[in-house]
């Protein structure tokens, strides 16, 4: 970390000037940032895209209390006490979020998650969760952002919008910059966008496949087929909506390629067919792989979504979409998800770290969520603050807190916090509550053996 | 009878930055509830730009503007960014896989009657 100080004679704020500092707005996790910083306000974001400078612009210190219980001011401690309490008494509850927060903070989530034997998924279930199951099934094959920068002569962006979701994906990683072997930078490379709409990525690439919605994973698979020199029919244009002739020019194109890259947002995973979809993508680059090099990459939304995936895996084995209540990890999305456990009515308490699922949520899970016991740990206000019984101020990662995150690679990457905030971070708030839960769960075993019994008081509630 | 759409919800760039202002400020609030159409689609169903429709499929109804897409939508495809609205019309059922179809919504649409 590089931090110089410095007076200004302008104001009474001392200046600060962080270099290198890491934007964790997108997946992309750019730690390029040079941040002019006066007092408790970032006022400028040297590098950062549009995206990187309404984060970094937008979270100064808001005046509100460090914490609401029932919709009413509270201190941390009380409300530490209630949010300890709720998770004892639960019967199932369930851990979502995480993908805007540290490492650190995921691991403390996910150990809460434990002593309780409670549900825990992440937003990645409602990203690219599919894509997860999607490597279970068929493999993943990868490269770094780095590897992209250097050799990537080919790409194909399926189902997203990078132009608008990723500014710097083009300019830093895949399509504009200079790389080892690709000295000319946008002038080495053919770049394909496959959507269904004439996004503003259309106006960047060289070549725009409008296919009919909900037909990725047929056009995935008659890739698939002329990938491995098989005859197709003109129905393949009827059903997708591509003329096969182009097809078939594209598939030339990916075949003399060096270096290719499938890079494929939530058009693939959030449509008809979800897993299957990313399946087909993914094993179309591995198929792809008896002709030359290719690579498929999901382009990460959230922060730190990447290094939930990271923590909740080496933790437990799985990604997301797992049960914690027998004492080892179950993993089965469709069943330990949250969209599914909250829209079913299952659970009876949420711990909702960083993410609005009030807002985003199917009608029936919201309508659950509302009527139970939900925790809240969120910068700012939200319609699941709103709504919660506890609802914490937090600090924001990577401006006021240092930790890890995952950039989309799997890359993790430190962060360099630009100024202090007078509110707890997650990680400080989720341990604390930890410390409760362990407290309470340790007296009652040990109030169990001087009283001649041996109970198991994790993985099931215990009254507080 | 009305004829069927398909509704995209999707990311905007301008939906991340005034995200970051607060999702009460006007610039979010009118970013996620403002549906793009084909300006065809439209014209034959004489809306006019900025002006209220009933959008609703088995899952829900919800009245938003609309206005062109500036050439990004073809004929039977509509775009709002995620928000409050589009989820709204997502249905809870999930297929085993823990996301709920969430693009590639059939909907309908109708003028609202002034």
């Amino acid at each position: 970390m590089s931090i110089a100080e410095q007076p200004t004679n302008k104001t009474d704020n001392p200046l600060k000037i962080v270099e290198d500092a890491t934007c964790t707005f997108c997946g992309c996790v750019c730690d390029d940032i040079n941040l002019t910083v006066e007092g408790n306000q970032i006022t400028k974001a040297q590098n950062a895209c549009v995206l990187g400078k309404a984060w970094f612009f937008n979270h100064h210190i808001e005046e509100r209390p460090e914490a609401l219980i029932d919709g009413q001011p509270a201190t941390y401690e009380q409300a530490i006490d209630r949010a300890a309490q709720i998770l004892l008494e639960s019967q199932y509850a369930i851990t979502y979020g995480l993908s805007d927060t540290t490492c650190e903070a995921q691991r403390v989530a996910v150990a809460i998650t434990d002593w309780i034997g409670g549900c825990l998924d992440t937003t990645t279930s409602v990203c690219h969760g599919p894509s997860g199951m999607a490597f279970q099934g068929v493999g993943e094959v990868t490269c770094s952002l780095g590897e992209l920068k250097n050799r990537a002569d080919y790409l194909i962006y399926w189902g997203g919008n990078p132009a608008e979701s990723h500014p710097r994906h083009f300019t830093k990683y895949s399509l504009m910059p200079k790389g080892e072997f690709v000295p000319n930078g946008r002038k080495d490379r053919t770049a394909v966008l496959i959507d269904v709409r004439k996004t503003k990525t259309a106006k960047a690439v060289d070549i725009h496949l409008q296919l009919k919605p909900r037909s990725d994973f047929e056009l995935a698979w008659a890739l698939r087929a002329l990938a491995k020199g098989l005859e197709l029919d003109d129905s393949v244009e009827e059903k997708t909506g591509i003329p096969l002739a182009q097809l078939k020019e594209v598939m030339e194109g990916m075949k003399k390629a060096k270096f290719g890259a499938i890079l494929f947002g939530m058009g693939v995973t959030m449509t008809r067919g979800k897993h299957l979809n990313s399946e087909a993508v993914l094993a179309l680059a591995r198929d792809m792989n008896k002709h030359t090099r290719w690579v498929a990459k999901p382009m990460r939304g959230h922060g730190n979504v990447t290094g939930a995936d990271n923590v909740v895996s080496w933790s437990t084995g799985y990604p997301f979409g797992i049960h914690l209540g027998r004492g080892y990890p179950r993993f089965n999305p469709g069943e330990f998800t949250s969209s599914d456990v909250l829209g079913r009515g299952e659970a009876d308490a949420a711990l909702i770290v960083a993410s609005d699922p009030y807002s985003n949520f199917s009608q029936p899970a919201r309508d659950h969520l509302k009527a139970i016991n939900t925790i809240v740990l969120d910068p700012k206000l939200s319609e699941t603050a709103k709504i919660a019984k506890v609802a914490f101020t937090t600090s924001t990662y990577g401006i006021n807190e240092p930790g890890t995150v995952y950039r989309m690679d799997d890359i993790p990457i430190p962060l360099r916090p630009a100024f202090d905030s007078p509110y707890r971070s997650d990680y400080d708030i989720l341990k604390a509550i930890e410390n409760k839960i362990r407290k309470h769960q340790l007296e009652a075993v040990n109030a169990g053996l001087k009283a001649g019994e041996f109970r198991i008081v994790s993985g099931c509630s215990s009254a507080w | 009878m009305t004829d069927i759409f398909i509704l995209i919800p999707g990311r905007t760039s301008k939906q991340g930055t005034t995200l970051n202002e607060g999702k009460y400020t006007e610039g979010y609030q009118t970013e996620i509830n403002t549906l793009k159409m084909n300006p065809d689609d439209m014209e034959r169903l004489d809306i006019a730009e900025g002006e209220e429709v009933r959008m609703w499929n088995e899952h829900g109804s919800v009245v938003v503007p609309c206005c062109t897409g500036k050439n990004e939508l073809p004929p039977g495809l509509l775009f709002i960014s995620y928000g409050d609205k589009s989820s709204q019309l997502m249905p809870g059922e999930t297929h085993g896989t823990g996301m709920p179809d969430s693009k590639g919504l059939d909907v309908q649409i109708e003028k609202i009657a002034t």
